[in-house]
């Protein structure tokens, strides 16, 4: 076998090589295929799901897919820092040096003496927790609001009050011990 | 025979300081001035208040009704009157308050009729109702609800009753006092479990430091006449904790996944057993308790104190020193300090311990850790302390969950023996209420996203069954269905509607005009500027 063939048949076997892997990696894509995003629905259940908007997109949704697309993972104020670092060790990205805004979890409460009973604040509520109808008195169910103030925007009486949840016995946490440095100084 | 004992790994062996208060035997804590009773004492959901306030209630009337089924009821301890129901000052070490009934007593400590429990004839979810209603829940400190527990599994036979008598915790001697002078109601109490739960075998497990209260209890099943064993362990802490005891006395290791039931073990505490004997054979609920009172106190010993009794009244009994720094509840290495003593005994309340400086030391400052390994030699669970510790601090919970945070009990060995003085249980309790809090995040964060999806799709079928209505609607009116004469017919319908519509405005204005005009001729200083027309 002279030096020419043996230089066909190397190049006839890498392009036959080429030409299979090619074809299966093709009809794998076409097999296998994976409809929408899976990293946006990672990313999404990492959200706090107040839908509030406050990120500056349109609910959890809309921002996870904009995370996903490059957004900062600091935008989240209901999240915290705890979100934040959730969001990060997820993608493997650092929380930016502005750090975080914390709010603490609220919930909205109508005051009944003002309620119109317009029921806009109903329509506005994305997960239903504002409860009445037409002409009556509106409430708020506090274990089932976000505390995303969407409805606060939408009240034309401007009844509704957001409130801080406030520290009870069955939300209480333990804090991590602190020892003051002075006092063994 | 001889019962062939298991190890658990790891435990620590502190002085017991169990002597001072188990000379004495137990007496009886005198009517406070009042009675101040959270309705939350108890693992689950809270007790609904179901008396008013200014009512009058009788010793065991029902004041607090269980909510739902993992709950307990709560009693009055005595007669008196309802003062308030209101946000009291808790026994908790978070120094919050909670909703708790407010009992002045009228000295007459009058009982509620009292029924004994038919229980050989009521169906045994029967009797299970009645010790919720009767607020019977655990009494080595975990305060699980009694009737909860005893319930066997399905899947698996029950093999095993184990009554815990270890008592591990230093300082505290109640149970130890209980099986000395109350041994048969104990074993009474010990023979509904097994009647409920039938198990092989009935199992008292007691630590050898307590010699009287095993041979009381050896002496309370052989006059009752019961198969029960009563089995000596070694003393050693945490051997009172149910999984260790479970572990020494069965060879079965529990883990936080599982139920013990599961694996064909239940464990209850003496105390526990004891009042629900109380309950059966007297129709007594659970209104009092035997608590330890020792530490830095003139008489150290044991009282059968009523529930609610506010600590500043309870430990008066046992005349504090004048150094004292300090009140802990429970033992030194799982209590807490109580918050303050206007405070009252729960039903949690095993032990108070009145600190002083010489007793417990103020902590000293906590040193860099070292990695010895000290702490992961004594966890009775095997778990990695100073990982744990690392990972707490950093906040990095997910890392403490791989290493199993979950199973630590924060029986505060690790901490004991840490030789740079972490207070290592501190930071897991940490870690583990934050773990606790974001998993509950997490699910109502499953339950809006529910909501969310669901609202959305009510949203649009409701747009489709709107277009739909509109095209039936429209439809009907074409008739023949022809899209411009539908269109037409639609205009033609509109230009009607503005026309009728213009018609009855302008009938009303010409009458506001009239009426107007009148209210001119009666006042011309109104000018009918603004009538249009």
């Amino acid at each position: 076998m002279n030096i020419i063939d043996s230089v066909l048949v190397a190049v006839a076997v890498m392009t036959l090589g080429a030409a299979f892997i090619g074809a299966v990696l093709g009809w794998a894509s076409a097999r296998f295929r994976v409809e929408g995003n899976p990293l946006v629905d990672k990313i999404e259940s990492a959200l706090p799901q107040t839908q509030c908007g406050q990120c500056g997109f349109p609910g959890c949704r809309a921002y996870a897919e904009a995370i996903s697309s490059g957004a900062p993972i600091n935008l989240c104020p209901p999240g915290g820092e705890a979100g934040a670092r959730k969001l990060a060790d997820l993608l493997g990205r650092e929380i930016p040096v502005s750090g975080v805004v914390e709010k603490p979890p609220q919930v909205a409460e109508i005051d009944e003496a003002s309620c119109i009973g317009c029921t806009l604040c109903i329509q506005a509520c994305p997960v239903d927790a504002i409860v009445g109808a037409a002409k009556q008195l509106h409430t708020v169910v506090g274990s089932i609001c976000t505390g995303c103030e969407r409805c606060a925007a939408s009240c034309p009486a401007e009844c509704i009050r957001m409130r801080t949840i406030p520290e009870t016995i069955d939300n209480w946490k333990w804090k991590p011990p602190v020892f003051e440095i002075r006092r063994f100084a | 025979m001889l019962r062939k004992l298991f190890r658990f790994k790891g435990g620590v062996e502190p002085v017991t300081h169990k002597s001072a208060s188990a000379q004495a035997p137990i007496g009886k804590h005198p009517l406070p001035s009042q009675l101040i009773l959270p309705l939350h004492q108890n693992v689950g959901a809270r007790a609904i208040p179901c008396v008013r306030v200014g009512e009058t209630v009788l010793k065991g009337q029902r004041i607090g009704a269980a909510d739902g089924w993992i709950s307990a009821a709560v009693h009055a301890p005595t007669s008196g009157k309802v003062l308030a129901i209101e946000d009291r000052l808790a026994t908790h070490p978070s120094g919050l308050s909670t909703l708790s009934v407010i009992i002045e007593p009228d000295g007459l400590d009058t009982w509620i009729e009292r029924r004994p429990l038919d229980y050989a004839t009521l169906a045994p979810d029967e009797v299970r109702k009645a010790l919720r209603d009767a607020g019977i829940v655990g009494l080595g400190g975990a305060v699980f609800p009694t009737h909860a527990k005893l319930s066997a599994a399905k899947s698996t036979a029950m093999e095993f009753v184990v009554i815990n008598g270890a008592e591990c915790e230093p300082f505290v001697t109640c149970d130890d006092l209980l099986m000395r002078e109350r041994a048969e109601d104990i074993v009474h109490g010990a023979s509904i479990f097994r009647d409920l739960l039938e198990p092989r075998r009935v199992l008292i497990g007691i630590e050898d430091n307590k010699p009287e209260a095993a041979v009381a209890m050896r002496r309370a099943v052989e006059t009752l006449g019961f198969d029960f064993e009563v089995v000596v362990v070694p003393t050693r802490y945490p051997t009172g904790a149910a999984k260790q005891l479970i572990r020494v006395l069965t060879g079965k290791e529990i883990p936080s996944t599982r139920r013990s039931p599961e694996m064909g073990v239940q464990c209850f505490n003496v105390g526990t057993a004891y009042s629900t004997w109380r309950f059966v054979a007297f129709g007594e609920p659970l209104i009092s308790r035997i608590v330890t009172l020792t530490g830095n106190v003139k008489i150290a010993g044991n009282w059968e104190t009523l529930i609610g009794t506010p600590f500043g009244e309870f430990v008066a009994i046992g005349c504090p020193k004048p150094d004292t720094g300090g009140f802990l509840m429970g033992g030194p290495m799982m209590g807490f300090e109580i918050p303050g003593l206007s405070a009252p005994v729960v039903k949690a309340c095993n032990c108070v311990i009145v600190a002083a400086t010489p007793l417990f030391p103020p902590p000293r400052p906590e040193m860099p850790c070292i990695r010895c390994g000290a702490c992961a030699h004594v966890c009775p669970h095997e778990l990695q302390p100073f990982e744990l510790y690392r990972f707490s601090r950093a906040k990095k919970f997910d890392k403490t969950i791989k290493l199993s945070i979950d199973e630590c009990i924060e029986c505060g060995c690790c901490a004991y023996v840490c030789p740079s003085r972490i207070p290592l249980v501190r930071y897991f309790r940490f870690a583990k209420s934050e773990i606790a809090a974001r998993r509950k995040e997490t699910e109502k964060a499953a339950a809006t996203r529910f909501r969310i999806e669901g609202r959305k799709k009510r949203d649009e079928r409701m747009k489709a069954e709107k277009a739909e209505r509109l095209q039936k609607a429209t439809a009907k009116t074409s008739g023949a269905g022809d899209a411009d004469a539908t269109k037409r017919a639609l205009i033609e319908a509109a230009v009607e509607r503005a026309r009728l519509q213009r018609e009855t405005q302008a009938a009303k204005n010409a009458e506001t005009a009239g009426n107007r005009e009148t209210a001119l001729e009666k006042n011309p200083a109104v000018r009918p500027n603004d009538v249009a027309g």
